[in-house]
């Protein structure tokens, strides 16, 4: 249990009368890239939610470092979604009010971290993300790859333990995404930061170490289990 | 080639459906596996003395009439092992391999076997290729990165067969199975 990073057990959670999950099981290794795929409404973002601790299951477990997830209340779900977990959406969902580098330092601040602080921390993301020079753009200033990128930075600016990417070159042209997925890669492995990437996607699923597969709420793996390194 | 490196294989598993005999099969074969390039005669019958001889089919009667004598195959056991090897291992993840795919997943059907089960251990063969594709274009060349995205669009267009297909087993269970 505690060599796994995160970890479902028989995981169900429907919405009204409609199931998204019917006992969905899957664990993830610490530094591992796992890529989930599935058709659309197969409930491959649901388990993700769930696995974040975003959403709480109508049944079975969720578990982090060994820490049970889904007994936790809203409070220190909340809590641990803002210290250990960085996320990435299709839309990268920046604050338009705000500069790119206070996007970036965002998490920071509401961590409590003093703004001069968390803006110092968020500056050299542009360099590794290769967005120099764009640190005081709004999001409509930016493209949407950029956007992305600062959206990127974001999630990984408090140096999380699970990165949780759902559909993150989704609004993306292929060769943007592949820069974009390039970096991501790049970034969780330097750090070694696990990756849980939900894609319909083969090409960025490709950039994971394993693939599994939800279909009708629970998760089928792909090829047998291989020891991760 | 590779629906020619299948021949042996499908017609195993068309007698796995039931013993028949060669124009039986060549008929078969053509409807759901020809299109638009039918078996030769001469390929069914050179394939099943071939099948026979290695016994993997055995000749369980000759019915003689006006005609050639017409001889019913039945696969035996080693060539019902043979056969479902085939079914469950994945193919080797290379592009192009609809037409072999293709002919798993029918004759799953046909036979009652699980094919969304066949075609989830190919797509993860196909994932294994293409997640090793991508790390050669990430780590690599140029030269070497486009020579693996050549790999990876037509793998990918494989899957996308391969989700298609899953989504319609259904319907093609409906037209294929008797």
């Amino acid at each position: 249990m505690s060599d796994l990073m995160i970890e479902a057990r028989g995981v169900v959670r429907s919405f009204g009368q409609t199931p998204a999950l019917r006992g969905a099981t899957v664990a993830v290794a610490p530094g591992e890239i796992l890529a989930i795929m599935g058709p659309s409404g197969s409930g491959k973002s649901t388990l993700l939610h769930c696995l974040a601790g975003i959403l709480v299951p109508d049944e079975g477990e969720i578990h982090f470092a060994g820490r049970r997830v889904d007994t936790m209340d809203e409070a220190r779900r909340s809590a641990l979604r803002r210290d250990s977990f960085g996320f990435v959406f299709q839309f990268g969902q920046l604050v338009p009010e705000l500069t790119a580098e206070e996007n970036v330092a965002l998490p920071l601040l509401l961590g409590g971290v003093r703004r001069d602080a968390a803006l110092r921390q968020a500056r050299p993301w542009f360099g590794r993300l290769g967005l120099d020079g764009l640190e005081r753009r709004r999001s409509g200033e930016l493209s949407g790859g950029q956007a992305q990128r600062v959206a990127l930075a974001r999630g990984l600016v408090t140096s999380p333990k699970v990165l949780f990417a759902d559909e993150p070159t989704g609004s993306l042209d292929s060769l943007t995404g592949e820069q974009v997925m390039d970096q991501m890669v790049g970034a969780a492995r330097e750090h070694g930061t696990t990756v849980v990437l939900v894609t319909h996607e083969a090409r960025v699923a490709a950039y994971a170490d394993r693939h599994v597969m939800v279909r009708d709420g629970k998760v089928a793996a792909l090829a047998p289990e291989r020891v991760h390194s | 080639m590779l629906l020619g490196m299948s021949v042996p294989l499908t017609l195993l598993g068309l007698l796995e459906r039931e013993p028949s005999h060669g124009y039986d099969l060549k008929r078969d074969y053509d409807t759901y596996f020809g299109r638009g390039r039918p078996l030769p005669f001469g390929q069914v019958y050179a394939t099943l003395g071939r099948l026979a001889r290695d016994g993997k089919v055995v000749i369980s009667e000759v019915q003689p009439g006006v005609g050639p004598e017409r001889k019913r195959y039945v696969i035996t056991e080693a060539g019902a092992t043979e056969f479902d090897a085939w079914l469950v291992q994945p193919l080797e993840a290379e592009p192009h391999l609809q037409s072999v795919l293709f002919s798993k997943v029918v004759l799953a059907l046909m036979l009652d076997r699980p094919a969304h089960e066949y075609l989830d251990i190919q797509r993860g063969a196909h994932l294994e290729r293409m997640r090793q594709l991508t790390e050669i274009r990430r780590g690599g060349s140029l030269v070497d990165g486009l020579l693996a995205d050549h790999g990876l669009f037509h793998l990918e267009a494989d899957l996308r067969w391969i989700d298609t297909t899953v989504a319609r087993l259904d319907a093609l269970r409906a037209e294929v199975v008797k």
